[in-house]
């Protein structure tokens, strides 16, 4: 019986999401709530934040203390940084990115939604739609995160109408559309009664769709490997040199995008020199294919020349290398990203010199208007760049691989993580979504 | 041929027969990790003290690099206060894989003086320096812990590679964002990256790995007969470093260990856990955290945590 538990446990998949939402959009509370609904908060941390709350005067326990942990969050009552938290129902492990509503919000979001399948949206359901919703749904487009939950909030303070929820629903529905978010859920809740967040509401009977968490549980996780793109970054090479493996040569890496299979033919990018799988060794045990993300050994059937920083492609499905690349952007160092700034460029595996070419535009998220030739990024700033890159990167379009689409600038004087980078078209959208000083044709 | 049953693929609800189990996502993430520092460090080391995530981080090591050997060595902070049964797996492990194990002893810097005993008789705030001082002796460039950020709110808010000043300070206010799998590990001279490579495990994560890989622990993990007595609502095993006092009565009790520390502040829990699966069905059912129901160094302040990482604790 206890086998049995076990068993099921470890067979359930693991969801990435991220939230965002203003201050007063009720993030916290729904973050508490989840934690709190799906028995994620053991009596140790509610009494740890139940004593805090008190000594700090408050009347009611604060959640918001369960997710601040620094210092400085709860002298100040904000929320610093991204965190993440963890919880689990019996058919899904969750990893939240829970990131913060303040000032430096892009960055941040940035940062969650990178890793993430998933965004929950936080709409309070008196303002509807408003600015910062329309550049949360932005910056979620630009990230290509794969599903946007629409969680139109403080439905208890409009008489739970339905003609509320379904204008909101509507108008955001449109405006993702348009960006290219390719599926939105959106649901009517109350975070602070708990309407819809775990529990199915009593009060919203005309609302017939998921719950939020069983939204989470159910959404689907992977993509159609057949229309993917395979692509193994090589990480490091392994080389026992033992009696028992004298010849063992095997090319470590978590595969990026797409899968694997003994026999293909591949190409060792940037060389272009072609051979054959001749195994594939799954944490130590022979497999005959392998997917994304699994982290494998590839042995190959001829001896050339591979090493660290390569990407290893089917033949017939590489990318073209290139010393020049245009992405977009998210600027999230404090000191400023300028034309002429000399970087290191970190694409899957592989770090190289770089340079800042030109900076075209600047992208303003509230109403999607371009500024041409800012001159620079600073923090928080969502442009596009030309990188000439000191060596040749086979780089994929980020709509066509989140892993080997996206590169990071760093500092190569201190090591700052500076910029975070999408290779090709911003949006997926195929017509521009507001052409507002658009005159130098970026397609944003 | 062995591919679909080994990785458990086609969860239903997913509706892709390539979704990974929430473990075998899990294990490729922190593989990955292990291979980024081999792949981009000069000199690394594992932190190593036989607990259960130490453990669990050697055995994703040694699976990593399989047929080679684990190109990193191990470091263990001794507190002078371990566990006879850990240190006894300690070395026993070290011998069974031909690793080389860098110990920083607590005792040492206490005999010579430079450490002084704490009039609560606790020495885990204590291991800070030893283990800071052999980081800057050894060099090491990249230090491995086996901390999860689910252990406590200051450490929610650490990075995978976090990096430490030549003080091995932590400042959570300039931490660099993580983007993707993008790892950056950039670091001058004199500084060193703390590696997490267990960020995104929980404590049940942690116990299933161990039942799915059949990895043996120190048997204080299982529930076992012992001499224990009260202090601050934690059973405390009796020792050499200071407990009981008179007023504490020292009686035999069926415990087991959530987490493996210095004697002098890690308490057992009541247990009849036994075996794994027992282990597993009373975390599932747990209601206290593993820190909050047996550690009293995280009780001595709310950010009791986030001030020994600022100071170069794990």
């Amino acid at each position: 019986m206890t086998t049995t538990t076990t068993t099921d446990l470890a067979a359930t998949t693991l969801l990435r999401f991220a939230t965002a939402g203003s201050v007063d959009d009720g993030k916290s509370t729904l973050v508490g709530r989840l934690l709190h609904d799906s028995k994620s908060v053991l009596a140790d941390q509610l009494e740890a934040v139940e004593r805090a709350s008190a000594s700090r005067g408050q009347q009611a326990p604060d959640l918001a203390l369960l997710t601040d942990g620094l210092r400085a969050e709860r002298e100040q009552g904000i929320t610093i940084d991204v965190a993440y938290r963890y919880f689990a129902t019996p058919r899904r492990r969750f990893i939240l990115a829970d990131t913060p509503g303040h000032v430096q919000y892009t960055r941040n979001m940035v940062t969650g939604a990178s890793t993430a399948e998933l965004t929950v949206i936080l709409v309070d359901a008196r303002n509807g739609v408003v600015e910062q919703t329309r550049r949360h749904a932005a910056i979620a487009a630009l990230l290509r995160v794969p599903h946007v939950v629409l969680a139109v909030n403080k439905m208890d303070l409009v008489d739970y109408r339905e003609s509320v929820f379904a204008a909101i629903a509507e108008e955001f529905t449109a405006y993702a559309t348009e960006l290219g978010v390719p599926e939105v859920t959106a649901i009517p809740i109350s975070a602070l009664v708990g309407d819809n967040v775990v529990e199915p509401s009593a009060t919203m009977d005309w609302y017939g769709g998921p719950t939020v968490l069983e939204h989470l549980e159910t959404v689907p996780v992977s993509h159609d490997l057949a229309h993917c793109h395979a692509r193994l970054p090589v990480q490091y090479v392994i080389r026992p040199q033992t009696a028992e493996h004298p010849d063992y040569r095997g090319y470590a890496g978590q595969i990026a995008a797409g899968s694997f299979r003994v026999g293909d033919e591949v190409t060792v990018l940037p060389s272009g020199r072609t051979t054959r799988i001749s195994g594939i060794d799954l944490l130590g045990e022979p497999v005959d294919v392998a997917w994304t993300t699994q982290s494998v050994t590839v042995l190959l059937q001829d001896d050339i020349d591979v090493s660290r920083g390569d990407l290893m492609v089917p033949s017939k499905d590489a990318p073209a290398t290139t010393q020049d690349v245009e992405a977009t952007v998210c600027h999230v160092a404090d000191q400023p990203l300028t034309v002429g700034h000399r970087v290191l460029l970190k694409h899957g595996t592989r770090t190289v010199k770089a340079i800042v070419k030109d900076i075209p535009s600047r992208l303003t998220l509230d109403d999607l208007s371009l500024h041409p030739h800012p001159g620079q990024l600073v923090a928080n700033d969502i442009g596009r760049v030309k990188i000439r890159t000191a060596e040749p990167l086979p780089v994929d379009s980020y709509a066509d691989s989140r892993r080997t689409g996206s590169f990071i600038l760093i500092d190569p004087s201190d090591g700052t993580t500076l910029t975070a980078g999408m290779v090709g078209e911003s949006f997926a959208s195929p017509v521009p979504v507001k052409d507002a000083a658009d005159e130098d044709g970026w397609d944003f | 041929m062995t591919t679909v049953a080994k990785t458990k693929a086609g969860d239903e609800g997913t509706g892709s027969p390539y979704a990974l189990s929430h473990l075998d996502a899990l294990e490729s993430e922190a593989v990955h990790i292990f291979r980024e520092v081999a792949g981009e460090f000069e000199n690394p080391v594992i932190l190593f003290s036989g607990g259960k995530d130490s453990i669990v981080m050697l055995h994703l090591a040694l699976k990593a690099f399989r047929p080679a050997a684990v190109p990193f060595s191990l470091l263990h902070v001794d507190t002078g206060h371990n566990f006879p049964e850990v240190l006894d797996y300690r070395d026993r492990t070290v011998a069974g894989h031909g690793l080389r194990l860098h110990v920083a002893s607590v005792q040492d810097y206490i005999d010579r003086g430079v450490l002084k005993e704490r009039a609560d008789g606790t020495r885990n705030p204590l291991q800070t320096l030893p283990l800071t001082e052999k980081i800057q002796s050894e060099r090491f460039d990249a230090v491995f812990g086996g901390g999860r950020r689910d252990e406590e709110k200051a450490r929610a808010k650490e990075r995978v590679f976090s990096l430490r000043d030549e003080f091995s300070q932590w400042d959570p206010r300039r931490q660099r964002p993580e983007l993707w799998n993008l790892y950056n590990g950039r670091h001058a001279p004199g500084e060193h990256v703390r590696v997490f490579p267990l960020s995104n495990w929980t404590e049940l994560d942690v116990w299933q790995y161990i039942a799915r890989e059949g990895i043996e622990l120190p048997g204080i993990y299982y529930a076992h007969t012992r001499e224990v007595f009260r202090r601050d609502g934690m059973w405390l095993t009796a020792g050499d470093w200071g407990g009981p006092k008179d007023d504490e009565a020292v009686e035999k009790r069926l415990v087991r260990y959530r987490t493996v520390g210095d004697m002098s502040c890690t308490g057992a829990v009541d247990s009849d856990a036994d075996t794994i699966e027992k282990v597993i069905t009373e975390i599932a059912a747990s209601r206290l955290t593993e820190r909050g129901a047996t550690r009293a160094d995280d009780k001595l302040s709310e950010a009791a945590m986030e001030d020994r990482k600022r100071e170069g604790y794990f």
